[in-house]
């Protein structure tokens, strides 16, 4: 019953989708005000409806309801109540209503918020983000239905993937799909500009604070599945450049060009057609992500066995959006007619060569993950590109956006003078050598993770000096330092905390240059040395869980003969998947991790084979994604988004600046 | 500044932009493109033993031997790969992925010995077991193993139930 009122929901939502992409874009074009009226409580119902398809899918999930299919392929009465919710998402089906559901809210989000929005441009937006909805539900409809019974019930069901199991599904793919989905209001405020063929501050000021939820989000969900991946796989690694990572980078890293470029419009009234472009380029990233972690065409770690069809659904989807937004663009773009004019050397300038250059790194990414794609298509020759591609391509772009970023905020909007930037710089530059001095004595002439330290030390105190400059630091007493930073706006301590962010993400990557390693065969009582412990294989026990086995391991850590640390690592085995999964032991003290991993047992002379890593500030790799999304958070509560756009605007025009 | 001039400067950003980056992968893509190759183009031609490249098939069943190491030394596995027509065999110093199967698909990364040996430095990992990477699946087709014509491909999981051939004995 519950499964078929989920199944009926699914429907009611795809109907209210219809009527939402008709209604409200229908009406904006013969200026009804009653017809554009439709599209808030629209996507108030679609929301719901979708909502409640969830919550029955989640329900059947939840008692276990051996008689949905998708529950019997991916689910078992044994497993915790807490992984039977999350394994709601934790299969195509399921995570598809996920990414609808999240669309429905941030509709939802739209008409509740967005009353000052112009109607017009509010109707648009929702008509387009119907319009989305609509292509989506119908394929889950059609291809993926999660509601389908199954006669007779199985006993039971087959279980989740054992490596699904974990906390970690129950926050990445939702902070993922945030992301994801945030770019879609982007792409749809873009469209709705071009079909008006208008783009103003206004617009820029309703764009901004989506494109900064959407980053903020998606910094999260990729630090979260890195991180998840580091713990989960036991691999010791952060970051594959595996194509379904390298799926959530290229919308991340458009996501930046757009939020950079978003605030040059909202400002400058310039750059309004490459902002719009990005925009659309962000939301087919994302399309293009689902499409190749769902579509199975490219070898990934990170796949799951997957359906070529549903690839072909997702690719006819993404083609239909995008073609049909690059077709506007085509005609309209000519419409937006930049006002501000800007020199090359000012904040505006600073911005586009961020653009330019993020934009590079993109195109390589991009290359280098459907390369296989191509290949295969024109050559008929299997490849991969690995790691040392995307390293070796990406760098020397890194290295100027590095240098970049430091001085872009220290300029002024319009005109701006190299020197003064120089002046406010130069003892952070000196910081920087000293870093990269001090990184290559310590670490025994390692010159990349050196180069590394140099680069975080800049990018983090570019960031001090910007605050420094902006509160008068060390002109000024620190009374009236602290009066103007009380003063200063939220958005300018957002950018410098983001920034700052990026410094230490890149302090920690440059640690992680520094990991040592150690694989080794012992049997219990044996030790190794590693990174100045000398780590004693203890024993390995048996262990059981609700719905796994386990051979747990203890290893002690000795440091000169004293013991500082009992190490657990386990290897879990999965009896419903017939399946063994890593279980890591990792003792962080936010400087280094200590990483110990246990593999397989030799039967016959008890030897286990154990993998020992010290992780030098692999903490800080992911501590500096949640400072950068704090930033944007921090970003988003500026004044200048809290109060409405056109009251400020009304105001402005009452008294010109 | 006129906005021609301006123009004229983003554009010159953009052409040195796009063209850096162009230039970057393609000098990245000489040195870092790892070809795939199954055991038969191995036996059809002997790569050259400095140039690594990724090796798939399955994983041969009962060919899976441990090497006891000494303390502290770097436990050594070897197996061979098969694709149906010919089989490899490959060494390997690690630990092996949760989902490493006898009778499996696999995908190793190394270089060919002169020996006949394939060192591999890497055993690719994967989440699910059903999951049969794309190479693979074109290698086994290539192979003679699964003919497209009969129809779909078996089930990724049937294929575990694969009895061991071996060298030259084709299916």
């Amino acid at each position: 019953m519950i499964a078929e009122l989920g199944h009926f929901a699914l429907a009611l939502a795809l109907v209210l989708a219809l009527a939402q992409s008709i209604l409200p874009l229908l009406g904006a074009e013969l200026r009804n005000g009653r017809m554009m009226a439709t599209g808030a409580p629209l996507a108030l119902g679609q929301c719901l409806a979708i909502a409640a398809a969830f919550g029955c899918l989640m329900y059947s999930y939840a008692i276990n309801d051996t008689t949905v299919t998708n529950v019997v392929q991916n689910s078992h009465s044994a497993k915790p109540m807490l992984y039977k919710i999350t394994g709601t998402w934790g299969n195509h089906e399921g995570s598809l209503i996920l990414w609808i559901m999240i669309l429905g809210f941030c509709g939802a989000a739209v008409s509740a918020f967005g009353r000052e929005l112009p109607t017009a441009l509010r109707a648009r937006v929702l008509g387009v983000l119907g319009l989305i909805s609509l292509g989506f539900l119908a394929f889950t409809i059609r291809t993926s239905n999660p509601f389908e019974r199954v006669w007779p019930p199985a006993p039971d069901g087959q279980g989740l993937n054992p490596i699904l199991q974990d906390i970690g599904l129950a926050l990445h793919p939702p902070l993922l799909y945030l992301g994801y989905v945030g770019y879609a209001v982007t792409f749809a405020f873009a469209i709705a500009a071009l079909i008006e063929g208008r783009v103003d501050a206004a617009w820029g000021r309703w764009v901004r604070p989506w494109s900064l939820a959407a980053w903020s989000f998606l910094t999260l969900g990729i630090a979260l599945g890195s991180w998840w991946a580091y713990y989960e796989l036991g691999w010791g690694g952060y970051w594959f450049w595996d194509p379904v990572e390298n799926a959530s980078l290229l919308p991340w890293l458009i996501g930046t060009a757009l939020l950079h470029s978003a605030i040059v419009v909202e400002k400058r009234e310039a750059l309004k057609t490459w902002t719009i472009l990005l925009a659309i380029i962000a939301f087919g990233m994302s399309l293009l992500g689902t499409f190749l972690v769902r579509s199975g065409v490219l070898n990934s770690v990170h796949s799951f066995a997957n359906d070529p069809e549903r690839g072909l659904f997702i690719l006819g989807l993404l083609m239909f959006y995008l073609a049909g937004a690059f077709l506007l663009f085509a005609f309209r773009a000519r419409a937006m007619i930049p006002t501000g004019i800007f020199a090359p050397v000012s904040r505006e300038g600073a911005i586009v060569l961020n653009n330019l250059l993020v934009c590079s790194i993109t195109a390589v990414v991009f290359v280098g993950t459907l390369w296989p794609l191509f290949a295969d298509a024109l050559f008929g020759s299997k490849v991969s590109v690995g790691p040392p591609f995307f390293n070796s391509a990406s760098f020397p772009l890194v290295v100027p956006l590095l240098l970049a970023m430091a001085a872009g905020p220290l300029m002024p909007w319009k005109r701006a003078q190299l020197v003064p930037v120089v002046m406010k710089l130069w003892w952070v530059a000196v910081i920087g050598f000293a870093a990269f001095f001090v990184a290559l004595l310590a670490s025994g002439q390692k010159v990349l993770p050196a180069v590394g330290f140099a680069f975080a030390a800049w990018v983090v105190g570019a960031a001090f000096a910007d605050i420094a400059d902006r509160t008068a630091l060390f002109r000024t007493n620190l009374g009236n330092a602290w009066n103007r930073a009380k003063g200063l706006p939220r958005a300018a301590w957002g950018a410098a905390i983001a920034h700052a962010g990026i410094g230490i993400t890149a302090a920690g990557i440059a640690g992680m240059g520094l990991a040592q390693e150690r694989l080794a065969s012992m049997a219990p009582g044996e030790s190794v040395t590693l990174a100045g412990y000398e780590w004693r294989l203890d024993a390995v026990r048996d262990e059981v869980g609700p719905n796994w086995t386990a051979r747990r391991a203890q290893i002690t850590l000795l440091r000169d003969g004293a013991e500082v640390r009992v190490m657990r690592p386990a290897r879990r085995y999965f009896p419903v998947a017939r399946m063994h999964t890593t279980e890591v032991a990792i003792h962080t003290n936010l400087i280094a991790d200590l990483y110990a991993v246990v593999g397989e047992e030799e039967a016959a002379t008890g030897r286990a084979v154990i993998r020992l890593h010290y992780n030098l500030l692999a903490p800080w790799i992911w501590l500096g994604a949640a400072i950068m999304a704090l930033g944007a958070a921090l970003s988003l509560a500026d004044r200048r988004v809290r109060v409405s756009a056109p009251n400020r605007a009304a105001a402005r025009a009452a008294a010109p600046a | 500044m006129t906005r021609k001039r301006r123009r004229l400067w983003i554009l010159l950003l953009c052409a040195i932009g796009v063209g850096s980056a162009t230039a970057l992968t393609l000098t990245a893509f000489q040195d870092n493109i790892v070809f795939f190759r199954s055991p038969s183009d191995i036996m059809a031609e002997r790569p050259a033993p400095e140039r690594s490249f990724r090796l798939g098939g399955l994983v041969e069943a009962g060919s899976v031997v441990r090497e006891e190491g000494r303390t502290g030394e770097r436990p050594t596995v070897r197996f061979r790969v098969t694709d149906g027509a010919h089989a490899v065999p490959v060494t390997y110093q690690g630990v092996l992925p949760d989902l490493f199967r006898e009778g499996q698909g696999v995908v190793t990364a190394g270089r060919y010995g002169l020996d006949g040996q394939f060192r591999a430095t890497e055993v690719l990992a994967r989440h699910d077991e059903t999951y049969m990477p794309p190479e693979v699946a074109d290698a086994l087709k290539r192979a003679g193993h699964w003919q497209p014509e009969q129809g779909t491909p078996p089930p990724a999981a049937t294929w575990n139930t694969l009895q061991p051939t071996r060298t030259g004995s084709g299916s």
